[in-house]
């Protein structure tokens, strides 16, 4: 009996095993053409397909809402992602990992940024198809790129310095309502502000100094806090910066000029789809730059022994404020996005749920680590999207996956991995003959 | 003139007199040790001479610069690296990423570097790494260079952490305890190294020890401080004929 189970068992494990081989093989861009050829398939045929199986139109994000919604539909949907995404990105990594292989060597020796560039052209091109079935695509999207900017700044002060700021929506409504007051002053008409003071036409142009605009005077917050957290050594950041995000929420919703509580509306629709993209990338680049770098790796030496840092030379409270600062900025960014994108913003959207769900995507990614941010950001996003239909229970599910994720690995699911991208982009070793 | 010279320093923890007129002076390339019964407040001592308090009296000068008051990262700039008596290495962080540490203050690419990349910071970032590994391999432990620091043996331990203080080039070495906890054997290779790293870069070595073994083998001169005063200073043979010295600390070790 137990032999049969132990057979049992190690037969499944073989046949995983054999998976991950056939796998292991395939590089980054087979992937990725995997997944154009299934957004592509889903474009041409996705209608037809969801209406010969049955769904009322094409599944918005992988049939989760569906099964939730109308459980009786769960086979249709599951048809659904099998034959129109799984398929074509099994068949692409099974049967076509020797020329991928030779296409991801001829990439690799292309000029370095042209390499770059093509991956990620490639990559918005599938998240450009994706998105076109629907708007509810687009917006989804949108907000999960925001999500991986915020929680990768977030990551800067809590994984990578190992301190714990509570700060970042704050400076988000900093970011959100500085550019906004500037697009909607120089480029809308609007009662609050009147006029177009600028010509509209530029706005597209400038709209990237108004997000920059946003992210410093985020900045400019941050050393509100940074200067009496970092005076002395100990925890005063946390409670500090908690203090300052509901400041600055109860600062807004008292500034009648951009609206109080009732919040402001009619800024301009810059945050395309490949604004929101762009963003992203620089920022992931720019933050995984720093954290590369001797000079970001201060943070971690601080982290881990702040009196051996200094003895080493390192300049420990400059660090932590350049730290802080530059995370700050990028929450600004964060911020000036989301109101591009729901061409809204209220004071209420940065209280302590914003902060609870950063917070979520920063600890459930995995800390010191750029992939876990990018992981946390776009699974939590997702995971929220897919469990809509069940309201108030999705505030059930959630803290609780956390709380598992908390007791088996205290740091998140992807944590102290360095991200890679050259080392992403490498052929994988092309299988033996007889695999 | 001394490298270091410190006069009078006189440090308080509240009431406590931890240190009372504690006069140094550490030629170029000097060995010396400070010796003394538990508590007596030597690494009170480094703890001063390398910034991390600031004296209640008195003045440390290096190459005839007030340094006292500066801050440790100064300090250590301007070329004292130091051990700690109870390691204090990067839990997180490998090998190599400690001896490469330890350069941050002559890092020059800046913020543009670090955020932005580029040749410069590709040239700064290439060339702390070859040093860093001509250290390691120095210390017979390049091949841990992509270790965790966490996951290494306490003797490898150790060795990084001197490591890391040789490669911010000072003028004055502190070993805090270098060979606490250690068995004969690994005492006498971190007493080869201690001569190796000496007689390869030159700089002046101050060190702390329990061991009088290590201290009569490899110092000039030694100090030996009994309630943060110090009571006798000489050669290691003065030292160890010195009645006062006998009476407070020796008379309960051997010497050989
Ligand atoms: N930060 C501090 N605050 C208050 N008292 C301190 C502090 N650091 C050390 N002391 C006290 O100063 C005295 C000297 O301590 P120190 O650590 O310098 O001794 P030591 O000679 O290095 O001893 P050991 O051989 O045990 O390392 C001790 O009485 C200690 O309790
Ligand atoms: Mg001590």
């Amino acid at each position: 009996m137990e032999k049969e189970k132990d057979r049992e068992i190690s037969k499944r494990k073989k046949v995983t095993d054999k998976i991950r081989l056939w796998f292991s093989h395939v590089p980054f861009i087979g992937w990725l053409l995997g997944c154009l050829l299934a957004v592509v398939v889903e474009q041409i045929f996705g209608s037809m397909v969801a209406s010969m199986i049955g769904l009322p139109k094409i599944p918005a994000l992988f049939g989760f809402v569906i099964i939730l919604k109308e459980p009786f539909l769960t086979p249709s949907a599951i048809i659904y992602v099998l034959i129109i995404y799984l398929l074509p990105v099994f068949l692409i990594a099974r049967f076509g990992s020797a020329w991928l292989n030779a296409l991801a060597r001829k990439l690799l020796s292309l000029p370095g940024w042209m390499t770059t560039l093509l991956y990620l052209l490639l990559m918005y091109g599938i998240l450009h198809i994706w998105s076109d079935i629907s708007a509810y695509r687009v917006l989804t999207m949108k907000l999960m790129m925001i999500a991986v900017i915020l929680t990768l700044s977030l990551n800067v002060i809590n994984g990578y310095m190992g301190e714990f700021s509570c700060s970042h929506p704050g400076f988000m409504a900093i970011g959100a309502y500085v550019s906004s007051a500037l697009t909607v002053m120089l480029f809308a008409d609007d009662k609050l502000f009147g006029p177009a003071l600028l010509p509209p036409a530029l706005g597209p142009y400038l709209f990237p100094l108004a997000l920059i605009a946003g992210g410093a005077a985020a900045s400019i917050g941050a050393l509100v806090i940074a200067i009496p957290s970092f005076r002395t050594r100990g925890d005063y950041l946390a409670i500090i910066s908690l203090a300052f995000m509901f400041i600055v929420k109860s600062i807004i919703e008292n500034l009648e000029v951009v609206g109080g509580p009732r919040g402001m509306g009619s800024q301009p629709d810059y945050a395309n789809l490949p604004t929101v993209f762009i963003w992203t990338v620089a920022c992931i680049w720019i933050i995984n730059n720093f954290v590369t770098s001797t000079r970001g790796k201060a943070l971690n030496a601080i982290r881990d022994d702040e009196l051996a840092a200094e003895a080493m030379t390192v300049n420990t409270r400059q660090t932590k404020m350049t730290a802080f600062l530059f995370s700050a900025f990028w929450a600004g960014v964060a911020g000036g996005l989301f109101a591009h994108v729901l061409r809204y913003v209220n004071p209420g959207t940065f209280g302590i749920q914003k902060l609870a769900e950063v917070l979520a995507m920063v600890y459930f990614g995995g800390l010191n680590s750029v992939y876990g941010s990018i992981f946390g950001a776009v699974s939590l996003s997702l995971l929220e999207e897919f469990l809509r239909p069940l309201e108030l229970f999705k505030w059930i599910i959630i803290p609780l996956l956390l709380i598992f994720v908390m007791i088996y690995r205290p740091t998140g699911l992807i944590a102290f991995r360095e991200f890679n991208f050259q080392k992403m982009i490498q052929p994988r070793k092309t299988p033996d003959k007889e695999v | 003139m001394p490298l270091l010279e410190v006069k009078n320093m006189t440090h308080y923890f509240g009431g406590l007199r931890a240190v009372h007129n504690y006069n140094l002076a550490i030629e170029p390339g000097q060995i010396r040790a400070l010796i003394g019964p538990n508590g007596a407040g030597k690494t009170t001592v480094f703890n001063l001479l390398t910034g991390i308090y600031t004296p209640t009296q008195g003045s440390i000068r290096l190459l005839d610069e007030e340094i006292s008051g500066l801050m440790p990262h100064q300090i250590a700039a301007r070329g004292l690296g130091r051990t700690f008596q109870n390691l204090c290495l990067w839990r997180h962080m490998t090998v190599l990423e400690h001896v490469k540490m330890a350069r941050y203050s002559r890092i020059s690419y800046g913020l543009t570097g670090a955020f932005f990349g580029g040749a410069k910071r590709r040239g700064q970032e290439a060339e702390i790494e070859e040093r860093a590994y001509s250290l390691l391999e120095l210390l017979g432990i390049r091949h841990l260079a992509d270790q965790v620091v966490v996951n290494l043996p306490y003797g490898a331990q150790r060795r990084v952490e001197i490591a890391r203080a040789i490669s911010l080039e000072p003028k004055i070495l502190f070993l805090d305890e270098p060979t606490a906890g250690m068995n004969p054997e690994e005492l006498s290779k971190t007493m080869d190294i201690i001569r190796k790293i000496h007689g390869e870069l030159g700089f002046a070595i101050y060190l702390i020890e329990h061991r009088l073994k290590v201290v009569m083998e490899l110092c000039e001169k030694i100090q030996t401080l009994v309630f943060g005063e110090v009571i006798a200073e000489g050669t290691p043979e003065e030292i160890r004929e010195n009645p006062k010295v006998i009476e407070a600390y020796l008379g309960k070790e051997v010497i050989h």
